[in-house]
């Protein structure tokens, strides 16, 4: 395989974990964050201070990277989720910020703005593959636990699911800190494959554009997150032209959605086996019915 | 002392907007800023380009970012309401817009800074052992004018009485007769015209270029700050905040600015989570 064609699957990958994270948050708990590229940022450069600092092997620097991410958002957590409306959005969008901030202040430890080099590149195609799978596992497992199925109640009305005794501040707390893990292991795969990150890499922009990917494919949907991130994460490889208006593109499809499909393209629903099996049957049906014709 | 009033003067334009909006509908509006950059776009090219006189490109500004904020409404924000559809999904499509207009600009313009040409003398005027910049004196006076007005329009006018009335419930207010959609659009163009009046200053004050829309997440903060929804609440956070960066930059540590104000919205938010003069938010079953 061409190293190109591995580079992008690899691109890929780490996109599809960092969007399955900010799925369960926004599409599954209906809990919107603007600071999982903080979470990114985070878990990369815990790990590659780790890898290039202290020479920790690999698999322990990924898990650091994810572990110093999910204690952090456990504590932000547990501080703000208790807010209501629109405040638990700004919290995290704060924390985005500060973390950008914080990494550029501390230029001794983190190369401040100019970025930290010098990271071994580990992260090849069958780490990122393994990876994919253990958490489009995780995730559906989570999904379709009892643990799912509250977090979908919080969705669909917290009211209501506080009324029926659902501890809705301890599951909020539970997919925040999930997304954030999530996060952090793609930001430490991504800082080992491009060898270099700088604070910007993670700004508000990585973190609309997890968000806007996960509403493009379709809220409540691993599926849909999962081709979406593949598509948009592709179609500028595809269509160099369109590398320039890939923003652009982004902007302007996600507002058509929302208006015309606010579900996005595969909301609340999965593409399993069975689905592309009935797909097969019905176009199978309707040949057999054209040549008896 | 000045320097902080006028930049909170700026984030105060630009909060009052958000603060309008919010109390209205009961999102965020994301794209508020882009708004202002928009604004501030239209009035440095009718300087560079067109070679307008500069008062004129102001008023150009000014109602190009008014009409851009109701285009906004018409297009995006009123069918998603017609849909009936969660106020989450107003703020993600506030959120496509920001990322369409950021990206519009960078591919049809260019992502190069850009600044004003020197329109407005930079030279400092001293009172005693104080020094005003020229610049920062005339911000002051627009932003007070506008605060004034704004003040006036709300508590003192019919349609002021129809905005608080529909910002009370929006429902309830179109049963008494009230025209909403004529009223939003209205405070949409009024929230649009205040932030590109923001836009031009800010532009004056430093540079234009596509990204400096994301300055209104101070605005936005100085809003959360004094209350979602308060327009008074608004202004003084705006102030506070402004104030405070430019305190902090001098005397403590310029790059840790943007720490301590999100580290003063946390805190804010802990312990008195409506903000200063908020309302409660309630989630509507």
């Amino acid at each position: 395989m061409s190293s190109y064609l591995e580079g992008i699957i690899i691109l890929v990958g780490i996109n599809i974990i960092a969007v399955l994270g900010v799925s369960v948050l926004t599409g599954f708990t209906r809990l919107f964050s603007f600071g999982n590229a903080g979470f990114m940022a985070v878990g990369a450069y815990t790990s590659a201070i780790l890898t290039t600092k202290y020479h920790t092997p690999f698999i322990i620097s990924i898990f650091g990277g994810m572990l110093v991410a999910a204690l952090i958002s456990f504590a932000l957590g547990k501080l703000t989720l208790g807010l209501k409306g629109d405040y638990f959005l700004i919290t995290t969008l704060g924390f985005g910020e500060c973390v950008r901030v914080l990494i550029e202040f501390l230029d001794p430890i983190t190369g401040g703005a100019r970025g930290y080099a010098g990271i071994p590149q580990k992260t090849d195609l069958t780490v990122v593959v393994i990876a994919v799978i253990i958490c489009i596992i995780i995730t559906r497992n989570l999904i379709t636990s009892k643990y799912g199925r509250n977090i979908m109640a919080i969705r669909e009305q917290e009211l209501a699911a506080e009324a029926v005794g659902i501890n809705t501040t301890y599951f909020k707390l539970l997919s925040f800190t999930v997304s954030a893990v999530f996060a952090g292991l793609a930001g430490a795969l991504f800082a080992h494959y491009f060898m270099f990150i700088t604070p910007g890499m993670f700004n508000l922009d990585k973190s609309a554009e997890l968000t806007i990917t996960v509403v493009i494919g379709g809220l409540g949907s691993i599926t849909g997150s999962i081709i979406a991130t593949t598509i948009l994460t592709l179609l500028p490889e595809i269509l160099r032209a369109v590398a320039n208006y890939r923003m652009l593109l982004y902007g302007i499809s996600v507002v058509l959605i929302i208006i015309l499909k606010p579900n996005g393209l595969m909301g609340y629903k999965e593409l399993s086996f069975e689905t592309i099996k009935r797909i097969k049957d019905f176009i199978m049906r309707k040949r057999k019915e054209v040549m008896a014709r | 002392m000045v320097n902080g009033i006028s930049i909170g003067g700026i984030y105060a334009l630009m909060a009052t907007g958000y603060a309008l909006i919010y109390s209205l509908l009961g999102f965020s509006n994301w794209a508020h800023g882009d708004v202002a950059m928009l604004g501030a776009y239209i009035g440095f090219l009718c300087v560079a380009s067109a070679k307008l006189p500069f008062y004129l490109s102001c008023i150009a500004a000014i109602l190009g970012a008014g009409l851009i904020s109701i285009m906004n409404e018409r297009l995006a924000y009123r069918q998603i309401r017609k849909n009936k559809a969660p106020t989450m999904f107003l703020m993600i499509a506030a959120m496509g817009l920001s990322v369409t207009f950021q990206n519009m600009v960078i591919v049809f313009i260019g992502p190069k800074f850009r600044t004003f040409p020197p329109v407005i003398p930079v030279k400092a005027i001293a009172i005693g052992n104080i020094k005003l910049g020229v610049l920062d004196l005339i911000s002051l006076c627009i932003v007070l004018i506008a605060v004034i007005l704004l003040e006036f329009l709300i508590n003192k006018t019919k349609f002021g009485l129809a905005v608080r009335a529909a910002s009370t419930n929006l429902n309830t207010a179109s049963l008494m007769g009230i025209n909403i959609d004529y009223y939003i659009a209205l405070v949409f163009f009024l929230a649009g015209s205040l932030a590109g009046a923001a836009g031009v200053l800010l532009g004056l004050k430093y540079t234009v270029y596509p990204q400096m829309g994301n300055v209104s997440l101070k605005a936005f903060i100085a809003s959360v700050f004094g209350g979602l929804g308060s327009v008074r609440g608004a202004i003084i956070g705006a102030l506070i905040i402004g104030i405070m960066e430019v305190f902090i930059s001098g005397f403590v540590i310029s790059g840790l600015r943007d720490l301590f104000t999100f580290g003063l919205l946390i805190a804010i938010l802990l312990f008195k989570p409506t903000g200063l003069f908020g309302i409660e938010v309630q989630d509507k079953a």
